[in-house]
């Protein structure tokens, strides 16, 4: 029978199926932060449990770190205490740990990839929602619940019903300026914040196989933002040379049975999706949102659309969130000023990233009404940047390169946008008080974040690649 | 987990669509590492000013309404998987969600602690709204053996899909990791294969 590349992994991953109860699935790699963990820790010595697989769970300190001066100790009591209590529940219960300090620290899907630990056909999970992002490698990877962070400790399983499937092709070729992000905002815009709901959703098209993993990684990462628990692209020679050599990746034999189990991981000709939707890649232009859910984003040129516009039910929340906004109805967003660019995040925040940045303000500088964050996704990406000269590029710039976290994507930690200030924001989420309370976060790609710092109002990046 | 059969009572109205868990439980109160007093900062944002004092405009501030059971609009719980969503609503009081339409992880948060999220169609969530409107203290009767619900007032009632496994847990009060480990032979033998 022909099956999606959903159906290959899952149904190899099943423990036991049965009627009218979701089934038993393996996961093979469960990673853990400090933030969704310590209840679940707590729960298995209520049950005087032990982690049943540790050897298959990886922990790093990412969404409450501090990102100057990692190596002082944190400053702020809660935060400090619950980065203390993931060191000691890995020690306790015998998980690899890469805390502040250690070289492989890093946001959770930055490092999981960036590590070789993520691999094709593997199924993994962690409670942080964007874990779709590793199913840029053609694995099944999606976020779960504290509760069920403690159901993998205690059985590496999780009870979980399959997954309707859903196409999405992209086809054709980018428009200069036009990176991974516009097209995974672009797809949010059309088909709404919930329209991915229930889903598991396979990219495919000419126009994301041509894409490197780590614009794969961005388009698979925003996933969660239309409502599907995961994304994934089937892994091609892109995938096999981005893993090859990575610190975990396997090695000799191991290798070349890997690759060969790899090259069956594709979804059949025939098989048959309970959705499919396709769009071109043309009609995709830099994009930018206006409101406070991330299918509220547009074509930089365009306008807001009109509340009157909107369905009727649907007109006092987006009229809720324009006002939070502080954007009228049909307002062109150009030429709008900025006060905050983020740069960084698990959608954002990897090598390319920061050397599309670098390149595009190289021997230009940030406008004096903006203060610009590069928060790098790991130690190992901030230490390329350094090695690269990148550093030397964004301090002429007046950009500060501060140490890898989750920093300003959710403002967990001191890293906030002050109320009512405009953030132009590498990251996934537009919410209300996302970035701080009362911030107002524009998502944006890389480019265009960075044009923003430059001109100090929001900008169609096409201008400056067409004077060059 | 807290058992879930049958429940009486009037409603929490918050006619807003998308609600995300950031709206429900803001990223800066995440920090405790227990699972009790998210309550009280339940949609901080919206139901207190920066000096603390409550927004008087804010339906968890108006004692007009009341009830344990929350209703809300379609897209309820969308955004990050936190579980701190699902314990600060049952902090506060409610033992039931009620919207047409909620977000996956949101869903499964709220099953996995005895807190049930019903999904109604439009019209009977309007339907619900209405009742309210005329009358605060209308009451709503949620019953979970026959997947009901009921607007006492009007008489008009929908049934609501569950899994019928969570549906047995609820009712039992038993989790899912009771299940797995009974499972644990398998497991050892999926690992093996």
């Amino acid at each position: 029978m022909s099956k999606t590349l959903v159906e290959k992994i899952w149904d190899a991953h099943v423990v036991k199926s049965e009627e009218g109860f979701p089934d038993i699935l393996y996961i093979d790699t469960h990673l853990i932060h400090e933030v969704t963990s310590p209840q679940a820790f707590d729960g298995l010595r209520k049950r005087g449990l032990p982690v049943f697989r540790p050897q298959q769970t990886v922990a790093t300190a990412d969404h409450n770190v501090p990102t100057l001066n990692q190596l002082l100790p944190i400053k702020e009591e809660l935060s400090r205490y619950q980065v203390d209590m993931l060191t000691k529940n890995c020690a306790e219960f015998g998980i690899e740990l890469y805390g502040l300090g250690h070289p492989f620290q890093g946001i959770v899907h930055v490092i999981g990839p960036e590590l070789g630990i993520t691999l094709p056909g593997k199924t993994m999970v962690c409670g942080d929602s964007h874990t779709s992002t590793h199913g840029a490698f053609g694995a099944i990877a999606f976020g779960i619940g504290t509760s069920q962070v403690e159901q993998v400790f205690a059985t590496q399983c999780l009870l979980q019903s399959k997954p309707k499937t859903m196409k999405i092709e992209v086809n054709g070729e980018l428009g200069k300026g036009v990176g991974a992000k516009d097209i995974i905002l672009y797809i949010i815009s059309q088909i709404s914040a919930a329209g991915g709901t229930g889903y598991f959703i396979e990219y495919a098209g000419s126009a994301i196989e041509s894409l490197s993993m780590e614009a794969r990684m961005t388009i698979c990462n925003m996933s969660i933002e239309m409502g599907a628990r995961g994304g994934l692209i089937a892994p091609d020679q892109t995938t096999f040379d981005y893993i090859k050599g990575r610190e975990f990746a396997p090695v000799g034999e191991e290798w070349d049975k890997a690759l060969a189990y790899w090259k069956t991981l594709y979804s059949d000709v025939d098989a048959k999706f309970d959705s499919v939707l396709t769009f071109k890649a043309e009609d995709i232009a830099p994009m930018i949102t206006y409101g406070t859910n991330p299918g509220m984003g547009m074509g930089i040129q365009e306008h807001i659309p009109a509340t009157n516009a909107q369905p009727e039910k649907e007109k006092l929340s987006y009229q809720k969130a324009l006002d939070y906004m502080g954007f009228d109805d049909d307002a062109s967003l150009i030429g709008k000023p900025v006060d905050y660019v983020f740069i960084g995040s698990c959608t954002n925040s990897r090598i390319e990233d920061l050397r599309e940045v670098a390149d595009f303000v190289k021997d230009k500088r940030k406008a004096d009404n903006v203060t610009v964050w590069i928060v790098p996704g790991s130690k190992q990406v901030e230490q390329q940047a350094k090695n690269e000269g990148l550093d030397k590029i964004f301090e002429a710039a007046g950009f500060q390169l501060r140490e890898p976290g989750c920093s300003a994507c959710l403002g967990m930690n001191e890293d906030k946008i002050p109320a009512g200030k405009y953030c132009v924001s590498t990251s996934n989420r537009n919410f209300e008080g996302r970035q701080g309370q009362n911030a107002r976060t524009l998502l944006a790609s890389p480019l265009t974040a960075a044009a923003a710092a430059v001109t100090g109002v929001i900008t169609d990046v096409r201008e400056f690649l067409a004077e060059s | 987990m807290k058992k879930f059969t049958k429940l009486t009572s009037a409603i929490v109205p918050l006619n807003i669509e998308n609600i995300d868990t950031d709206q429900i439980i803001p990223a800066r109160f995440l920090k405790a590492t227990t699972r009790e007093g998210f309550g009280e900062n339940l949609f901080r944002d919206w139901r207190y000013e920066n000096d603390n004092s409550p927004k008087a405009d804010f339906v968890l501030n108006d004692p007009t309404y009341s009830g344990q059971i929350l209703v809300a609009g379609k897209n309820f719980g969308c955004g990050s998987s936190r579980e701190h969503a699902a314990w600060a609503i049952q902090d506060a009081g409610f033992d039931a969600v009620i919207s047409s339409f909620f977000a996956d992880i949101f869903k499964g948060n709220a099953l996995n602690n005895g807190l049930l999220p019903i999904q109604v169609s439009e019209e009977f969530l309007a339907q619900i709204f209405n009742a309210v409107e005329n009358d605060a203290k209308s009451p709503l009767v949620v019953d979970l053996e026959n997947q009901t619900v009921t607007i006492v007032e009007t008489g008009k009632s929908e049934g609501f899909e569950i899994n019928p496994y969570k549906k047995s847990c609820l009712i039992n009060g038993y989790d899912d990791i009771d299940f797995i480990l009974a499972q644990k032979g398998l497991i050892e033998e999926f690992e093996k294969s």
